[in-house]
């Protein structure tokens, strides 16, 4: 039976060898104890704990009857149940959110990237003594809080028929991100030493050529970890997408939203759709962390 | 007319005037190099050339068609950067071949062209390797590989070498002059660097402040310079220059020749020494540099002027050891106040 096992007998016969190495021949100087790095360690798990702590308590509540989420004191052992769930498709059609979202999101990052990385090229390329302001410009547009512009993208949206629609979140999702794309990318298209993109020009490739065949597959990294910060933006957006969308092109954070109606709060339900809402992109970032990191910070550490 | 043409090309950065006028005619088949100090603008022209900077004034032709206006895809001329630039993301065989790939040629003939090149360029086992995979020598004759694939009008090369030690530069600069002499292509090749420039051209351009100073072959440039500043840039150790005035005697050897306020030009190889109280010049010895197959010594004058004199000799000679130094006359240079060569006098007999 055993040699049908092989992973249990090579670990018995590792466990002993680890044991024996340090009971040898070792000579322990004894380190004095670090009291910097335990203070450093409790004040880094206090933050993590502080930033963690309301996801636990959502997922908590998410597998909760609403009466044991209104519960005082919390309850913190209780049989969860999958109710919550169950009711918010019923009730609002999970799905059709979802899909929305998805639309919306993939959507924006697609047509912000078309926009962003021709600009970014030319920015990055082809300066002139104006890059630096219009850079700066159009970072400066995201200085301005949202809501100071909901009035005329409300008007526009209602007059071209945009209101409630798809097309007209992906629209005004790609122009809010627009200014961190185009910088993000430009940081990136800024490593790409130029040369090789003349050397590409002098090889008889036109703008589309170096475009293609040079510039997409070496700046690959910094296009998909702008793709994937604007996808995660876009789907995190809630803003714009409760002002300007409802029933028909309403995104997930709209279905969130409709549980804390007038009809009275119900915690556990609002609980089970927010984790619905915002379990994919969890799970979405968990896989891509590593570009996301990347991407943020800005080509500066390289 | 000549192949490649240049008329009255001119360039400004802001308002810096960086290539102020130049005219040049390329023979086809010819090995031209463009050569100065850094800043001179010869970069800059090789790039004008090129189509990767726009001409502000003036034509640029090429086997008599207007190509001024043409952008770099449309020209046929191939460029080897300082950098290499070689695409990255790409092997070396995909590196050699991306131009006639975009060309659309036909996969056969790519892979003929490419296999000839590497066979030229010894490049055969690698051809599989991406560019970070090599050495800097390999990667440079993959970039010259890359160029020689196309068969392209001109050949660009843009400070190829100054990447590499020196051991491999030597190296490389005769590979370059066999390549050319093989496949007789038309070449500019931009350095600062005087010994590329000697060995390598059929003729040299001399470039200062984005102004041509002279043209001529290399022997031309070094037995008749145009100018002070031609004659002081070609040749190691510097041409001596001194001012006619700081060494009466000198002045004297040469004859009526020398303007008022002229300077005098004498390689270190026209100057000899002699015993002390021998010579036109009497000085003391300031260096000594024996670099075995000639010694290099440098001696300051009573007069206060500097001399370095070459000789393939070795010498016992130590530093403040005083020494007569004797000139060779008919090889001296005169030059007048203003720097230009001074053609009234005995500078001719140097031709």
């Amino acid at each position: 039976m055993s040699t049908s096992h092989p992973l249990p007998a090579a670990r018995a016969e590792r466990v002993p060898l680890e044991r024996a190495a340090p009971s040898g021949a070792r000579v322990v100087r004894k380190r004095p104890f670090d009291w910097a790095l335990l203070i450093r360690a409790t004040a880094a798990w206090l933050v993590t704990l502080l930033l963690v702590f309301p996801i636990i308590f959502l997922v908590m509540t998410a597998f909760k009857t609403e009466l044991q989420a209104i519960h005082v004191p919390t309850l913190w052992f209780f049989t969860p149940t999958l109710e919550n769930f169950h009711e918010v498709q019923e009730r609002s059609n999970y799905l059709h959110y979802a899909y929305n979202s998805i639309i919306t999101s993939v959507g924006s990052t697609l047509l912000g990237l078309a926009i962003a990385a021709p600009a970014a090229y030319s920015m990055a390329f082809f300066r002139t003594r104006r890059t630096r302001d219009i850079l700066m410009w159009m970072l400066s547009t995201k200085m301005m809080p949202a809501v100071g512009a909901l009035v005329p993208v409300y008007v526009l949206a209602q007059k071209s028929a945009l209101l409630d629609t798809t097309l007209g979140l992906i629209i005004v999702f790609t122009l809010s991100n627009l200014p961190i794309m185009v910088w993000m990318l430009y940081s990136h298209f800024k490593d790409i030493p130029p040369e090789i993109l003349e050397a590409a020009r002098m090889d008889g490739a036109g703008v589309w050529g170096e475009f293609r065949y040079v510039l997409v597959p070496l700046g690959m990294g910094g296009l998909a970890s702008t793709g994937l910060l604007c996808l995660v933006l876009s789907w995190n957006e809630a803003f714009w997408s409760l002002n300007l969308s409802a029933a028909n092109a309403g995104t997930l954070a709209a279905l969130i939203a409709s549980y804390s109606s007038p009809e009275g709060l119900f915690w556990a339900k609002l609980s089970a759709a927010s984790l619905l809402a915002i379990a994919p992109i969890v799970v979405f970032g968990w896989f891509s962390q590593k570009q996301l990191v990347q991407g943020l910070t800005f080509g500066a550490v390289k | 007319m000549a192949y490649l043409q240049l008329q009255g090309v001119e360039k400004s950065f802001g308002a810096v005037r960086t290539i102020q006028g130049i005219d040049l005619a390329i023979e086809k088949g010819e090995f031209v190099v463009f050569v100065g100090p850094s800043g001179c603008g010869k970069s800059t022209l090789l790039r004008l050339i090129a189509g990767l900077e726009t001409i502000d004034v003036g034509t640029l032709i090429l086997d008599g068609r207007d190509i001024t206006e043409l952008p770099s895809s449309r020209r046929d001329l191939a460029m080897v950067f300082q950098s290499y630039a070689l695409y990255p993301h790409m092997t070396v065989a995909d590196n050699m071949s991306f131009a006639l790939r975009l060309a659309k040629a036909d996969p056969k003939t790519i892979a003929d062209k490419v296999e000839r090149a590497a066979q030229i360029l010894n490049l055969k086992p690698y051809l599989h390797r991406t560019p970070r995979e090599l050495s800097g020598g390999q990667r440079q004759r993959v970039a010259i590989g890359r160029a020689i694939v196309r068969s392209p009008k001109v050949f660009l090369f843009d400070e190829p070498l100054s990447n590499l030690d020196a051991a491999l530069r030597g190296q490389t600069r005769i590979e370059i002059a066999r390549l050319h002499r093989d496949l007789g292509a038309t070449t500019i090749y931009v350095t600062h660097d005087q010994v590329e420039a000697m060995t390598l051209a059929d003729r040299v351009v001399v470039l200062r402040d984005g102004r041509i100073e002279q043209v001529g072959t290399p022997l031309q440039l070094y037995d008749r310079p145009a100018n002070q500043f031609v004659a002081q840039f070609i040749g190691t150790p510097q041409m001596n220059v001194i001012a006619a005035a700081q060494v009466p005697r000198l002045k004297s050897a040469i004859g009526d020749g020398v303007p008022e306020g002229g300077y005098l030009g004498l390689r270190p190889e026209s100057v000899s020494l002699k015993p002390a109280g021998q010579g036109e010049v009497q000085g003391r010895v300031e260096l000594v540099e024996a670099l075995g197959a000639e010694t290099l010594i440098y001696v300051s004058t009573d007069g206060g002027a500097q001399l370095v004199a070459r000789q393939n000799t070795r010498t016992p000679l130590r530093m403040g050891d005083a020494v007569g130094l004797s000139v060779d006359a008919a090889n001296a240079h005169v030059f007048d106040a203003q720097g230009r060569v001074f053609d009234g006098g005995r500078a001719a007999v140097a031709g």
